[in-house]
Order: C-alpha cells, then sequence, then structure tokens
C-alpha cells in the first residue's frame, strides 16, 4: 500500500488520477449525452493543450499554428469518413454519384486522385499520425537547424495557418471550402451519430486523452524532458555538452503536432464534421490560451484551462455573445499579466500552501495525541476549480 | 598542412566582424597532457579564440584540427562529442536543476534524441557523478539545487559537467574571476589534478595563478600571438612589457 | 493592339499592386519600429490601423452632417487626427501593459492579442459590426490618364504621396531627431542608454506610441483603397509582420523593399490564378525564404 502511495506522489500521478476519475466517472454520471459529448469536444482540445505544454512549456517553442495540425488531423479522418458515407447508392442523385457532395457541386466529375487512398482506414489513420508530423518536422527542422526561434517561429507558424485555412477555402472542389466537410455517419458500417456511439467516442477520447498525458508525464521525467527544461535556462551550456539543440526543439515541436492531430481526428469523429473553422489563425491562438490559462508548464493544468476557457465560450457566446470577445480578451491579458504560469500556478503558490498550513494547524492539535505521519495525503485536489476561477476573473 | 603529434593544431585562423580582424592569421598547437595559459589585455581576442575551437563563433579562414580531425567546418555538438569541451566565462549551469541531474544530464550517454528518451540512470552514472562530484569538492551537496551554491561552487560544478563527459581537450575560460582567496587555491589544485590526462587552456589574468598551474603560457594581442613559451621568458619579452605596461 | 492593351492591364495591375504596397509598408513601418526596435511583438497593430481608418470616418460624417464647407479639405486634417488618436491609444496601451512584458517577447504578443480582442469587440460595439465608408472629397476621385486605355486611380496616388512622406519623415525622425538618437541607443544597449541619461522608459513608450501612429495614418491610407470593419485591421496583420519579418527586422530599408516585392507578388499573381490562390502563393514564397534565410533579407550584422 505504502508502494503504492509512493509511486503515486513520485510521478505526479495523484492529480492525473484526479483528472481521470472526473472525466471518466463524474462527467458521464453528472451530464447526459448532449452535454457530455460537447465535453469531449472540448477534451479533444485537451490534446492540443498538452501538446503546447510540451512545446511551449517545456521546449519554449510558442507555436501560432496548432490549428494546422488539428485540422489536418481531423480532415484526414474526415476524408475517410465522407468517402464512407459517399457510397454510390446515397449518392444516386449527384450528376456524378460516389465522390462527395461538394465535389459534385463543384463541378468534379472524378474522386481525385490524392483521395483514393483515403478509402482505407489504416492508411487515413497513419495520415492522421504522420502528415501533420512531417509538416511540423519540415518547419521546425528548416528553422531550429538555422537557429530561428521565438517570435519568429511564432510569426512563421502563423502565417503557416493562414495558407492553410485561405488554400482550404479556395479549393472547395477538393476541400469542401469553408462550410468544410459535413455530413459524416458511418465508420466501417457504424453509425457514429447515435447516442451509444456518442458515449463509445467518448470513452475512447478520454482514455486516448488520458494515455497521452501519462506518455507526457514520462516524457518529462525522461532525460529529455530534463534537457528541454535545461535548454530553457542555458542553451548554450546544453549545445556544449555535445546535444543537438535544435533536434530536442524539433521534437517536442513534432511531438505536439502529432497530439492535436489525434485531437482533431477525436473531434471529427464526436462532433462529426471539420471545417477551416479549427484551422486558422484565431482559433490556433486560442489553443494557446487553454494551455496558458491551465498553465503552460502543466500537463493536467492545460486540460483543465481547455475544458473551462470551452465551457465559458459556450456559456458566454450563447448567452452573452458581446460579452465573450471582452471575457476573452482580458483572459489573454489577466493570464500573461498576472498569473504567467495559470491555474496550475496559482494551485502551487496559493492552494498548496493553505493545504499544507491547514494541515500543519490539524497535526499541531493532534500531535499530543497522535505521533506526527510520515507520508503525506496522496490526494490533492483537482487545481482549484470552483475556488479559483471566480478569482481570475475578477481579478482580471 | 601536415598531420601532427599535437592535440589541437590551429592554423592560419582568422575571423572578421564587419572587417574587424578579431583574429588575424593565429598558430597555436597544443601539446598532449599540456595546460597552456592564455593571457592578454582586455579585447586581444581570447574569448574569441575558444568560440572558434569550440564553434561558437564561425571562422572566417583557416583550419582548427583537433587529433588530426579538421574540425572547422563541424556543428558545435559534434566537436563537443570529438572531445572538446568548453566552460565559459560566467558559470553557465542550470540554475533550476540539482546538483546531481546537473552533472547527470551532461553525462556523455543518451545523447541523441531517443537515446535521451530511454535514457536510464544505472549504476554507472551514479557512480561517475559521485566521483565528480567528490573530485570538484561538492560530494555532499548533490541533492541542493544549483542556483544555491556559492560563486566558487557554481564554477566549479561547470568543470564538474565537463568532466562528465572526459574531453581530451579542457577549456575554461577565466575559471577564477570572482573567486576567494582560498577558493583559488582550491581550484589550482583541481586543475593540476584534472590535467593529469588531458590537454587544457586556460583564460586567465591573474599571474600569480598563472605561474602556479601554467606549463606553457601564450599572449595574445589585437588577434595575434605576441609571445609564447614558459612563464620567466613570456615575463621578460620585452614586447609583452610593451603591452602590458605601454600605450 | 493586344500588346498595348497587354501594357496597359500590366501597369494597372503593377498600379493596384503599389496601393497595397502603400498599405503594407505604412503597417510594417509601424511594426518594425515597435518590433525591431523595441522587440516587442504588437498583435493588435492592426486594431489601431482600424482606430485610425474609423478616425477618418468620424471626420467625413462631421464634415458631413456639420459642416459642409470642409467637405473637401477635413481630409488632411483627419490624416493628422488619425495619427494622433491611434498614437495616444497606443500610449495607454504602453502604460497598462507592454512596460510589464519588455522581457518577455511571447507574452507581449498574446497580451497585444488580448488587446487586439478587446478592441475589434469595441469597434463591433459602439461603432457597428457593418463595414463603413467616409465620403472621400472629390478630389481623390476619378481616375488620371496619361494616355488612351490606361486609367491610374488619383486615390491611388495620393495614398502613393502619403506612403512616401510618411516612410520618409520616419527614416528623418530616426536618423536625425533627438528621439531617433534616443531610440537607436536604447536599442544598441539599453544599461547604458540608462546610465547617460536617457528615460529609455519614456523612450519605450514614445516609439510604441509613434507606431502605432503611423498604424493610424495606414487606417487613413487604407480608407481610400476599401470599406472599414471591426476586423479590417487583423486582416493584415500577418502580412505585416511577414514584411517586417522578410525584410529583416531593424532595417527600415528592407521593410520598404520587402513590401514593394510582396505587393506587387501579390498583385501580379492576382494576374494569373485566383486571388486566393495568389495569397497562397505570395504567403508560401516568404514563409519558404523565411525558412531558408531567417535573417530576411537585410539582416543587420550582429557580432556575438
Amino acid at each position: 500500500m505504502n508502494k503504492i502511495k509512493a509511486f503515486i506522489d513520485q510521478r505526479g500521478l495523484g492529480s492525473f488520477l484526479i483528472l481521470a476519475a472526473l472525466i471518466l466517472v463524474v462527467f458521464p454520471l453528472a451530464m447526459d449525452i448532449f452535454r457530455l459529448n460537447l465535453v469531449g469536444k472540448y477534451l479533444t482540445y485537451g490534446f492540443v493543450a498538452i501538446g503546447l505544454v510540451m512545446c511551449w512549456g517545456y521546449g519554449g517553442v510558442l507555436s501560432l499554428g496548432q490549428g494546422v495540425f488539428f485540422g489536418l488531423g481531423g480532415y484526414a479522418m474526415a476524408m475517410f469518413l465522407k468517402l464512407e458515407a459517399s457510397d454510390p447508392i446515397s449518392t444516386k442523385i449527384q450528376s456524378t454519384p460516389g465522390i462527395p457532395d461538394f465535389m459534385d457541386w463543384n463541378q468534379l466529375t472524378a474522386l481525385p486522385l490524392w483521395w483514393e487512398p483515403f478509402k482505407y482506414l489504416p492508411f487515413a489513420l497513419v495520415a492522421v499520425l504522420l502528415v501533420p508530423t512531417l509538416l511540423a518536422f519540415v518547419i521546425s527542422f528548416a528553422m531550429f537547424k538555422r537557429r530561428v526561434g521565438g517570435v519568429y517561429f511564432a510569426i512563421i507558424t502563423q502565417a503557416v495557418a493562414l495558407i492553410m485555412t485561405v488554400l482550404i477555402i479556395g479549393q472547395q472542389g477538393y476541400t469542401g471550402g469553408v462550410n468544410g466537410i459535413t455530413d459524416l455517419k458511418t465508420l466501417l458500417g457504424w453509425d457514429i451519430r447515435t447516442n451509444s456511439a456518442k458515449y463509445i467516442l467518448y470513452f475512447a477520447n478520454a482514455l486516448l486523452l488520458l494515455g497521452c498525458i501519462y506518455f507526457c508525464l514520462w516524457v518529462q521525467k525522461s532525460k529529455l524532458g530534463t534537457l528541454l527544461l535545461a535548454m530553457r535556462d542555458k542553451e548554450d551550456r546544453v549545445r556544449f555538452s555535445g546535444y543537438d539543440v535544435s533536434m530536442f526543439k524539433v521534437f517536442a515541436f513534432c511531438l505536439a503536432a502529432m497530439l492535436s492531430a489525434i485531437g482533431g481526428a477525436m473531434f471529427t469523429l464526436q462532433v462529426g464534421f471539420m471545417s477551416p473553422s479549427f484551422v486558422g489563425i484565431v482559433p490556433s491562438i486560442e489553443m494557446v490560451i487553454f494551455a496558458a490559462v491551465g498553465g503552460r508548464m502543466s500537463l493536467i493544468g492545460a486540460v483543465y484551462g481547455a475544458l473551462l476557457v470551452n465551457f465559458g465560450k459556450t456559456y458566454f457566446s450563447e448567452s452573452f455573445p458581446d460579452l465573450w470577445l471582452f471575457l476573452m480578451a482580458s483572459l489573454f491579458i489577466g493570464v500573461v499579466m498576472a498569473f504567467p504560469n495559470g491555474l496550475a500556478g496559482v494551485y502551487t503558490s496559493h492552494v498548496k500552501p493553505w493545504l499544507a498550513r491547514r494541515k500543519a494547524t490539524q497535526a499541531k492539535s493532534q500531535a499530543l495525541a497522535v505521533p506526527p505521519a510520515d507520508n503525506p495525503p496522496p490526494a490533492s485536489p483537482p487545481p482549484a476549480k470552483e475556488a479559483e476561477v471566480p478569482g481570475l476573473i475578477r481579478a482580471t | 598542412m601536415s598531420n601532427t603529434d599535437f592535440v589541437l593544431a590551429v592554423e592560419d585562423l582568422t575571423v572578421s566582424f564587419d572587417g574587424f580582424k578579431a583574429i588575424d592569421a593565429l598558430n597555436l598547437y597544443v601539446d598532449k597532457g599540456e595546460l597552456r595559459v592564455i593571457i592578454g589585455p582586455n579585447g586581444a581576442g581570447k574569448t574569441t579564440l575558444l568560440d572558434l575551437i569550440c564553434g561558437r563563433t564561425a571562422a572566417s579562414a583557416g583550419s582548427i584540427k583537433f587529433k588530426n580531425v579538421e574540425m572547422t567546418r563541424l556543428a558545435e555538438y559534434k566537436r563537443v562529442r570529438s572531445g572538446i569541451g568548453r566552460k565559459f566565462q560566467t558559470p553557465s549551469i542550470y540554475e533550476n536543476l540539482s546538483v546531481f541531474q546537473n552533472l547527470e544530464v551532461s553525462f556523455p550517454r543518451g545523447r541523441g534524441v531517443f537515446g535521451a528518451l530511454a535514457f536510464k540512470c544505472d549504476q554507472e552514472v551514479r557512480d561517475q557523478v559521485q566521483s565528480v562530484a567528490n573530485e570538484i569538492g561538492l560530494g555532499e551537496l548533490l541533492d541542493m539545487e544549483a542556483g544555491l551554491l556559492s560563486h566558487g561552487q557554481k564554477q566549479w560544478l561547470e568543470i564538474g559537467m565537463l568532466l562528465m563527459q572526459d574531453p581530451e581537450l579542457l577549456m575554461l575560460d577565466e575559471p577564477i574571476a570572482g573567486m576567494s582567496a582560498r577558493e583559488r587555491e582550491l581550484t589550482a589544485d583541481l586543475l593540476k589534478r584534472i590535467c593529469k590526462n588531458r590537454s587544457m587552456i586556460v583564460i586567465e589574468h591573474d599571474m600569480a595563478f598563472v605561474a602556479q598551474i601554467a606549463h606553457k603560457v601564450t599572449v595574445m594581442h589585437q588577434g595575434k600571438i605576441l609571445a609564447e613559451g614558459s612563464m620567466e621568458k613570456v615575463q621578460q619579452d620585452p614586447k609583452v612589457i610593451d603591452v602590458y605596461l605601454g600605450h | 493592339m493586344a500588346f498595348a492593351d497587354m501594357l496597359n492591364i500590366g501597369m494597372m495591375q503593377g498600379f493596384a499592386g503599389l496601393s497595397l504596397f502603400a498599405v503594407l509598408l505604412l503597417m510594417g513601418l509601424g511594426l518594425a519600429i515597435i518590433f525591431g526596435q523595441m522587440g516587442v511583438i504588437n498583435m493588435a497593430h492592426g486594431e489601431f490601423m482600424t482606430l485610425g481608418a474609423y478616425t477618418i470616418f468620424l471626420f467625413s460624417t462631421l464634415a458631413e452632417s456639420f459642416f459642409p464647407q470642409f467637405t473637401q479639405s477635413y481630409f488632411l486634417v483627419a490624416i493628422v487626427a488619425a495619427f494622433f488618436v491611434a498614437f495616444l491609444a497606443g500610449w495607454c496601451v504602453e502604460w497598462a501593459l507592454i512596460r510589464h512584458l519588455y522581457k518577455r517577447p511571447l507574452d507581449t504578443l498574446l497580451a497585444t492579442w488580448g488587446v487586439s480582442l478587446g478592441m475589434q469587440q469595441c469597434f463591433r460595439s459602439f461603432i457597428g459590426p457593418k463595414e463603413v465608408s467616409p465620403t472621400l472629397p472629390d478630389w481623390l476621385m476619378g481616375s488620371w490618364s496619361p494616355h488612351e486605355g490606361l486609367d491610374i486611380p488619383i486615390n491611388g496616388l495620393f495614398v502613393m504621396a502619403l506612403t512616401l512622406v510618411v516612410t520618409g519623415g520616419v527614416l528623418l525622425a530616426l536618423y536625425k531627431s533627438r528621439w531617433g538618437l534616443r531610440v537607436r541607443a536604447t536599442v544598441a544597449n539599453r544599461p547604458m542608454a540608462n546610465a547617460i541619461g536617457i528615460n529609455t522608459k519614456k523612450t519605450d513608450r514614445m516609439t510604441y506610441a509613434i507606431g502605432c501612429g503611423i498604424a493610424g495614418v495606414a487606417g487613413a491610407a487604407f480608407t481610400t483603397i476599401g470599406s472599414t470593419g471591426p476586423t479590417s485591421g487583423s486582416l493584415y496583420i500577418v502580412d505585416a509582420f511577414l514584411v517586417v519579418t522578410f525584410g529583416g527586422a531593424a532595417s527600415l530599408l528592407g521593410t520598404v523593399a520587402s513590401a514593394f516585392g510582396i505587393a506587387q507578388m501579390q498583385s501580379i499573381s492576382e494576374f494569373f490564378m485566383t486571388g486566393s490562390m495568389a495569397k497562397v502563393l505570395t504567403l508560401m514564397t516568404i514563409v519558404v525564404i523565411l525558412m531558408m534565410r531567417p535573417q530576411g533579407l537585410f539582416a543587420s550584422k550582429i557580432r556575438h
């Protein structure tokens, strides 16, 4: 028992387990399928947010183009689903049956060659993982090998996001244009629009996210994680200790891209469409704010950040659409000015000491009766969701 | 340029910044096991020379051969891996990591991306960390956060991080700057100990310290070598006296 | 005949490129000053441009409703006003935010993005979501026809002239005025500049505000070629950033050259393909060149 406890403490798994319980047990019990599906959608942004923790928080590489990778992953999945939905029978009213409807509307008479392999699920899945990662590799390898980083890199990734949206919207015959790829129905014959499918996809998504977080935690604990931190402190020292610094940054960026792509693919599956509105400059920079709100150094915090910002967005843009942008603006400014380490930072600097103080007072009152325990209580509450958020908003 | 017995052979090395030649057709040869001290007035190009050798600055012309292998166009990390270690002027350590982690990260295994992912801190690494830490006098402080060390201890830690890689050529830029007299003595002993099986280049201003450690002294002035030889010989060289006392 | 037509179309297309060049250059100049001289990423730059454009609209509306005798002349006054409105807004933003973030360039990027969102929503709430156009004075309308088949719009000529004046003014100010000297000293060595009695904080604020003011003038130029909406500025922000990086930060000459290159490339390729593909091609070319040559066209040589 103590061994397990020590294991949990050592790996920082306490908050991981609480998050797991929250999204695997509490949410499914507390919400109907409509809301749960919404949470599932938010959790797909969690993939992007933990990717940003790895490349921005740990690697020091701010990317303003995560939407590109999210979108590429989502589109690769959507292309497969769209082809499955466009069988000749259900598209028989088109002038060219058997191709996606938007192609028919744009006077295409045959499936473009590069769409062909997306008829096969294994290819589509490989494309989800590899296409965004390769793009990330090309961009980051070219830039980091030439020692370009920081601000320049951010601007280039933003330009890539702009290029990608303009391209998708401009080539509507091949991409579905501004509407995106819609009307997705089945995955290998399994209807993804039913409630039971939504439940299954929610859990698959949640487990995948937890798996990715666990993997990232492992990377952080590895020598590579230490090196990333060391590079942020003294990049030259790492370089002159025999490490090819640029390749570590490339890795961090590629990892972030791949995580975003997984998120995008899961988004398509759960929401049932993909469109350029998740690719461009604005969504990409909003993804940065998920990580910033949750804490750019905290994987778990970043997931809470993605959840909270999106809950807020849904709530406010339904009830007070005018207020939402102001709130978003103050989030950006407030997080940067007052809480550079986000909710996770607030937790470690305020909540944790408070808990420790409380524990100390309790321990003092019991000190006469009981010898002091040598193990700290394992369960720490999630990064202060209820307690801290109103404070955050007030302060901004 | 034929092959030589020297560990380091620098020939006709030149670097110019916008036409200003910081290093001007410089030749420098360092023997195996030699501890060479480079002295010279500010702006003589001492630090730039080290930067060129380790690859921090790109040479405009000339050749740098380490163990008869041409280094001039190699990337920095490749030079390090072939055995060149470089300590910076201000202590350059990872302040947020512990002393142990600082040394562990410098261990020359798992240097690629996937190597680093798979790296395990096994007994070999721990032994090496412990022995280096003992060597630099931080054997008791392995768990301390490096940022909390004193200035002198930080300098030693950085030397220790280099020792982890067991380089054949170790270059130190003003290792005793800002140290107390006691720390200087300890550092001199340390340098004498660690140069037993490697070559070293040390930049230093403190003449007493130089006399204590140097096998051979090179005097640089305006990007060129002014004099070279034993401490006594160099000190009596009229050109050197002129540079230090003249102007 | 056909050749003459082609030539005329080519020239007009090239001239359309010049209008885009003018807006990009004015945007880029302000950004280059702020980014190149201070290292601050001003994501709200587009909104300062929009602010300038709205100022022109305000003056135009005022002139129409209350001072009909000024409908021909208000424009020149309004340009100056556009500069000062954006200048003041920039001054406030620097005071409230930027000065706390000088050591964290990536954070200025996020904070100014917040500012940009806030300003956009302000425009939407207080001015309205619809695009507006000021009534331009008659003398800006029409076109100049040096020979048959070739029409060069006068507003384009005016914008070019305005751009030249502003660019010249900025270069002059940066290299001849006390402010310019202070800015360059601060860029070269901040602690030393402080030590010799330059109030670097004030210099920073002035620099940021002037950069924003120039964006306001860009907005004034913008009203002559397009209508203004809450998000007009954000359409140009990425292009403007690319202008600055492509030109090589800290090199105003590079900014001029790259604004010209980007605008012409965009405009000429629009002749051969759809607008969106022209944009993709232009942006991609710049991105690829920047990957190959990250220091931009005119890198300043730094010893380190």
